[in-house]
Formats: structure tokens, sequence, C-alpha cells
């Protein structure tokens, strides 16, 4: 199966980013770079700011300090909840994803159905679906956005064995056609990749909080 | 962006989605007025104008929260901020298929109402005209108060508490041209202010209301 997923060499690049959760800085001068073809696991204790460090690298908040150097248009998100619409089926959801990111949907839809073992599922309203196949419709998602860098927070939660070797399958495919991929998983998926531990990274001080945000709600 | 609609306009039709929630509302409270004022035929037609009004502008605002909260609940929401939509794209696309699944229908559906409140005949043209004219303002209005208070449980009181005093404007010079138009009076100053106050949310509130959205979201 051959993906269409081009990038250049050096996809992602962070320095001295430090992030925050609720107005508490939690991350703290990590510097993280990432290649084509590279998949990079985040490590460490809940609550140390794997979601945040995810959520403030696809452009969701905003970095309390340091740089960061991606190409917005080459990154994809996928956080603890799918966003699957439960009244609309299989097909009708990643066909809306595919026209929201410009692929033809016909071809790209047919392609991640079938990556994700979702064939004699497309007409099923998505909220009949089980959690783990709803997870994989969520993933499914990814292929059809046709974007380079794949940021997961925790993408095997509700996926039985099988189906975390059909994603690990997906992921290596990905990487392998030269897109790159930065997961929070607690789970060994079985490919090569980096891990970075945020223990490391921990914010020392309460750093200043962002006083209009805090007032305002 | 039309896909962004097509989904949402699909998600209203669907079981569960809202659609005709606003439109049955309207119909019961306007029914509801002539039992509370009693079958005076001139006080109602004297009052036709404003209860209309005011009935369209409750029934908006009963499917306001709608508009941001289910794609916050499961997610939607943070993927469309990442997908390659401008946000305030995706809060005018909303507001607008808010407007055709409430605003619209009850615009439709505003004169059939008006012969129950024996609304005189010259007014129908012009009830109907600003309706059309000061519905899309309630809808951008409303996508601006819930874009402010999406994160929140239960938001759905502050949510009207915030737009109420917004809609003021609005239903003034709105019910102001329907009333005019039913006594046959000149109607030109009402009309250009409520067809200015709707473009200019229009063009205003989807900046105001993304902006809160991506406060939101952090």
């Amino acid at each position: 199966m051959s993906q269409t997923v081009t990038a250049p060499a050096a996809v992602m690049a962070a320095s001295g980013l430090a992030c925050a959760r609720g107005g508490i800085a939690v991350l703290d001068r990590i510097d993280l770079e990432l290649a084509a073809g590279e998949a990079l696991v985040l490590r460490g204790p809940n609550g140390v700011g794997k979601t945040t460090l995810l959520r403030t690298l696809a452009g969701l908040q905003p970095a309390l300090a340091g740089r960061l150097a991606v190409d917005p248009e080459g990154v994809v998100y996928a956080g603890h909840l799918d966003g699957v619409k439960a009244m609309l089926t299989v097909t009708e959801n990643l066909t809306f994803w595919a026209r929201c990111f410009g692929t033809e949907p016909r071809e790209t839809v047919a392609r991640a159905v079938q990556a994700f073992d979702l064939d004699g599922l497309t007409d099923r309203a998505a909220g009949t679906l089980s959690a783990g196949q709803k997870r994989r419709l969520g993933l499914a998602r990814l292929l059809v956005t046709g974007r380079a860098i794949w940021l997961l927070d925790e993408p095997t939660v509700s996926l039985d064995t099988a189906s975390v070797a059909l994603f690990a399958a997906v992921m290596r495919r990905h990487l392998a056609a030269g897109g790159a991929a930065i997961l929070a998983t607690h789970l060994d998926l079985g490919i090569p990749a980096r891990s970075l531990d945020l223990s490391a990274f921990k914010a020392r001080a309460l750093i200043e909080h962002d006083d209009f945000n805090e007032a305002f709600l | 962006m039309i896909a962004l609609l097509r989904r949402d306009l699909t998600l209203a039709v669907r079981a569960g989605g809202g659609f005709g929630l606003g439109l049955a509302f309207f119909l019961v409270v306007v029914i509801l007025v002539p039992f509370a004022v009693g079958p005076d035929t001139e006080i109602l037609a004297r009052i036709a104008p404003g209860v209309l009004w005011l009935g369209a502008l409750l029934a908006c605002l009963l499917s306001l929260d709608r508009i941001f909260a289910l794609d916050w609940e499961d997610g939607s929401m943070d993927l469309l901020a990442t997908a390659p939509l401008p946000l305030e794209g995706v809060v005018a696309v909303k507001a607008l298929s808010h407007w055709l699944t409430t605003g619209l229908p009850l615009t439709l559906a505003a004169p059939v109402l008006g012969v129950l409140l024996n609304l005189p005949t010259p007014g129908f043209a012009w009830l109907v005209l600003s309706l059309a004219l000061g519905t899309p303002a309630l809808s951008i209005i409303g996508a601006f108060g819930a874009a402010l208070t999406v994160g929140l449980k239960r938001g759905g009181l502050l949510l009207s508490l915030l737009v109420l005093p917004l809609y003021v404007p609005t239903l003034i010079f709105g019910a102001e041209v329907a009333r005019r138009g039913s006594e046959g009076l000149e109607l030109g100053s009402p009309l250009a202010f409520l067809a200015g106050i709707s473009l200019g949310v229009a063009a205003l509130m989807p900046y105001a209301a993304a902006a809160a959205l991506r406060v939101n979201l952090r």
C-alpha cells in the first residue's frame, strides 16, 4: 500500500519550549526535533504534561516561552476524544474530514476503512459502534487527512491486541512513507521510536499566571 | 467550509439534532398569547408584531448552546481548530447553519402565526422582511455567546443572560419595522438600522467568537 505523504528532512523542531495547563506552567525548557520517517514517544507519569505538550505542538494553545518551528499545515492532532459524530455513518464521518482537509474523499476514505478493518461497518451509525471500533474510526481519520506529522494522545486506549497490531502496522507504513509522529502512550507498539521522558522537563516553579484569563473566567 | 455546513445541516435534521424544536416553541408561545391577553382582536392586532418578534427571539435562544457544545463534548472542536479551516470561518458557518435550521423556519412560519394574532394585512410582508433581516443577527450574536460559554457545564443559562442584552437593538428595530409596517407608517429608518446591525455583527462577531473559542481551547 502506498501513501502520498511527503515531508522534508526536519519536520518539527522546538527549543526551550515551556507550556502551561490551566494557567499553571507544567513543562519547561523542552528541546525536541523530529525528522521525516521518525516517531517520538512521550513518556512520563500521569499529569506530567504529555497532553499539554501535544496540544501546544498542535497549536491548540500558545507556548509560554521558547520557539516552535513547524508547518501548521502539516500537522494533524488526535486527542483523547475521537470527534466522531454519533448520528453520522462511518463513511460520512470520514468523508467530512477528507473534505475538511481537502483530500479526495472517495479514494482516501476507502483506504482508511481498509487499513483499520472497518469494512463491514461503513454504513453503520457511528453511535452504534463499540468503544474500540469508535477509536479505530478516530484513528482512520489520520489517514484521511493526508498530513505528514501525527500528534497522538493515547492512541491505543480501548483497542484490543489485534487492533493495536493493526495500528502499529499503519504507523510503520506511515513512517516508511516519510511521515512522522509524536505519541503519548504507555504501550510498546513494536515500532522503532525514540522516547522522551518528560519528567526531566517538569517546570520548577509555578511561573506567572496569565492573569487576564483567570480574572475573565 | 461547505463540507462543515453540510455536516451540520445533516446532523440537525437527524434524530436528536433539535431541528424543529425552536419552531415548535415559537408556535406554542404565540398560541399561548391569545389565551393570556384574551380574545379582543383589537388588542391582539396591536401587540401582534411585538409578540411575534419576541417569540422568534426566544425560540432562537433555545437552541444557541448547541452551536458549539455538541462539537465540544465529542472532541470535534479540537480537531476542527487544527483543521485547515480558519476558526472565524468555522464560527461563521456554524452561525449560518444555526440560522438555516432556526431563523429561516421561524421567518417562514411567522405569517401563518400572524393570522392567529390578527396581524393587519399590510404587516405580513414587513414582518417577514424584518425577521429575514434580523434573525441572522440573532444567530451570529448567539454564536458569540455560545463560544464564550462553551466549556462550562450547564452554561445555557449564563449564555441566555449574556446574549439577551445584546439582542435588544435587533429586537427594538425589528419589532419597530413590523409594527410600522402593520400600521402602514413610514419605516425606512428602522429598516436601515436593522439591516445595519445584522451586517455589522456578521462582519465583526465571527472574530470575537473565534477569539473566545481560542481562549476556551487552552
